[in-house]
């Protein structure tokens, strides 16, 4: 299989960088079409992980020796390296954390001090329970009011709605930048304006825009941006937090203990400086460093690069799919990521996955933690085909072909 | 008087031992799906879902001449086919043998292996809550 992108980069040699990509699953090719999930990983980062445990494995910033140090460089490289990925104006901007879900977790839990009584947070129909459930928690502590974002039939923001939700009384607004179950893109930028003239927050949720999109801090004008390693070919269990400063000096930190403080007496704790405030604890060195080598590895395709051929994929994928007799696409706006979700008219989405993983095709069946969504579709689940920068219009051929061997098994 | 749950055990793994391709088996699974008398509707209530399905199941057991009558329904095909297997073991036997049931052929036939974990785990509820329901019976004739 050679298949050559527009952009000029080849993806058959990006998956050979992908030993499991090469895999049998029940004894068929495997068609991994789940990276909403998780998106699998280059060997050089895996490379890493073995690199750093094999010459530098050393615990971070107490060490004064010299594998410490060594360790703690490595680690804080990959700091910089993010704030350099999302143009943040300082490195102790980005705060280690374990993934999305902790980074919002992080900010819910720090902001609800400037949360009174009355109150109100704006979240979206569109976001995943990480970015809702939070809020909830949050809400219910401060005796808050939740509002959401409706949207429309396509997938898309009512922004109109949006504006009539926006008050004073807005402390802040949590969205995601791509739905992480329809793929659709919203307008970040926008929306942050229009909150920022209320005098509200933003924090958005970045899981599934950093392996799709150049994502800006400064020129979307975020106040908050969380994002996953594992969804971007980094390792599992880490990801970030970035923050505008301002906002970080003022939030009091997360949790306690390590080296988040600066002095410790019986009677009284003051705090480290940033980043370290919001870093208690020993932190996932490993996925720290590890995941400078995926964004090293992303930067050497070129994001550009990327988002162009994932749009070829978008759109080979939509005609193929539309002539699969009775299936249905959710998430048709005009702003979206090479993802399709989708229900095949009488079958259940379980019995179309379960199917197609016989056919070594991982797609993902479900409501995709996104149960108030999947309720507003009037659907109990959908069939989700998310494509990263190593799939193939081949594959998508697949995907197709697949469908029209097991629906009439279904029916 | 019913076949014993060993001897349909190992009929139903004979029958699974004819397909030689899993799409083959899958194909039988869904037909068994199609073929399963549903639960009546009164039943198919929220109180008798069980837990641990991805996609949604209902269970109804009644005790009748000593026996335990087991009827269901889910909203997916597969799932349908392969509570019809364990009905099939199940129903219509006595209490005690359902608790002692080892249910050897779901494994003999490959089925845990090549079920997702969370449709494994939904197997592994439904066949704990058959055997709750035979339990809660036998406890009541005791």
């Amino acid at each position: 299989m050679t298949e050559k992108t527009s952009t000029g980069f080849s993806v058959t040699e990006i998956r050979k960088q992908f030993p499991v990509l090469e895999r049998e699953v029940n004894g068929r090719p495997l068609v991994y079409m789940d990276n909403g999930a998780t998106t699998h990983k280059p060997k050089a980062m895996t490379d890493a992980i073995t690199a750093y445990y094999e010459t530098i494995n050393s615990n971070v910033h107490r060490g004064v020796h010299h594998l410490s140090q060594l360790a703690t460089d490595a680690f804080e490289l990959t700091r910089e390296k993010l704030r350099a990925h999302l143009n943040a104006e300082h490195s102790y901007e980005v705060i280690f954390t374990k993934g999305t879900t902790d980074s919002i977790n992080t900010i819910a839990s720090s902001f609800a001090d400037f949360v009174n009584e009355g109150d109100e947070i704006i979240i979206s129909t569109l976001e995943h329970h990480s970015n809702i459930v939070p809020w909830q928690m949050m809400c219910a502590r401060k005796k808050a009011t939740l509002k959401v974002i409706p949207m429309d039939d396509r997938g898309v923001l009512d922004l109109e709605a949006y504006a009539s939700l926006l008050s004073p009384k807005t402390k802040l607004v949590a969205f995601n930048h791509i739905s992480n179950a329809l793929g659709i893109i919203n307008p970040v930028k926008e929306m942050t304006k229009m909150a920022h003239e209320v005098g509200a927050a933003v924090l958005v949720d970045g899981a599934q825009s950093m392996p799709h999109l150049k994502v800006d801090v400064r020129d979307l004008d975020v106040d908050f941006y969380a994002i996953s390693a594992h969804k971007m070919y980094g390792p599992t269990g880490i990801g970030a937090l970035y923050g505008k400063e301002e906002w970080l000096n003022k939030l009091p930190p997360y949790q306690g203990g390590g080296e988040m403080i600066a002095t410790v007496t019986f009677e009284e704790t003051t705090y480290a400086d940033l980043p370290h405030k919001f870093e208690a604890g020993t932190p996932h060195i490993e996925g720290v460093i590890a995941w400078a080598a995926s964004i090293d590895w992303m930067n050497e395709i070129g994001l550009e690069n990327i988002t162009t051929y994932e749009a070829e994929l978008l759109a080979y994928g939509t005609e193929a799919l539309s002539s699969v007799e009775g299936l249905q696409l959710y998430g048709t706006g005009p702003e979206k990521s090479a993802l399709f979700s989708f229900n095949i008219e009488g079958l259940h989405p379980y019995d179309v996955g379960t199917l197609l993983d016989q056919l070594g095709i991982a797609v993902r069946t479900g409501h995709h933690c996104t149960q108030p969504l999947m309720n507003r579709l009037d659907v109990p689940g959908t069939i989700r085909a998310s494509l990263a920068v190593y799939n193939t219009k081949d594959e998508i051929d697949q995907l197709v072909a697949a469908l029209n061997r097991v629906i009439p098994m279904l029916r | 008087m019913s076949e014993s749950i060993a001897v349909i055990s190992e009929e139903i793994v004979d029958e699974f031992d004819m397909f030689e391709d899993w799409m083959d088996k899958y194909d039988y699974i869904i037909s068994l799906g199609k073929e399963l008398p549903l639960i009546d509707e009164e039943y198919k209530v929220d109180d008798n879902l069980i837990k641990g399905c991805q996609s949604r199941v209902w269970l109804h057991a009644e005790f009748k001449d000593g026996t335990v009558q087991f009827t269901a329904d889910s909203d997916a095909i597969i799932t349908k086919g392969i509570i019809a297997l364990m009905i099939r073991a199940l129903s219509g036997q006595k209490p005690e043998d359902i608790i002692n049931a080892d249910l050897t052929f779901v494994d003999q036939i490959g089925l845990k292996e090549h079920l997702s974990p969370t449709r494994a785990n939904g197997l592994v509820s439904m066949i704990k809550q058959m055997k709750f329901y035979a339990l809660a019976f036998q406890s009541k004739t005791a």
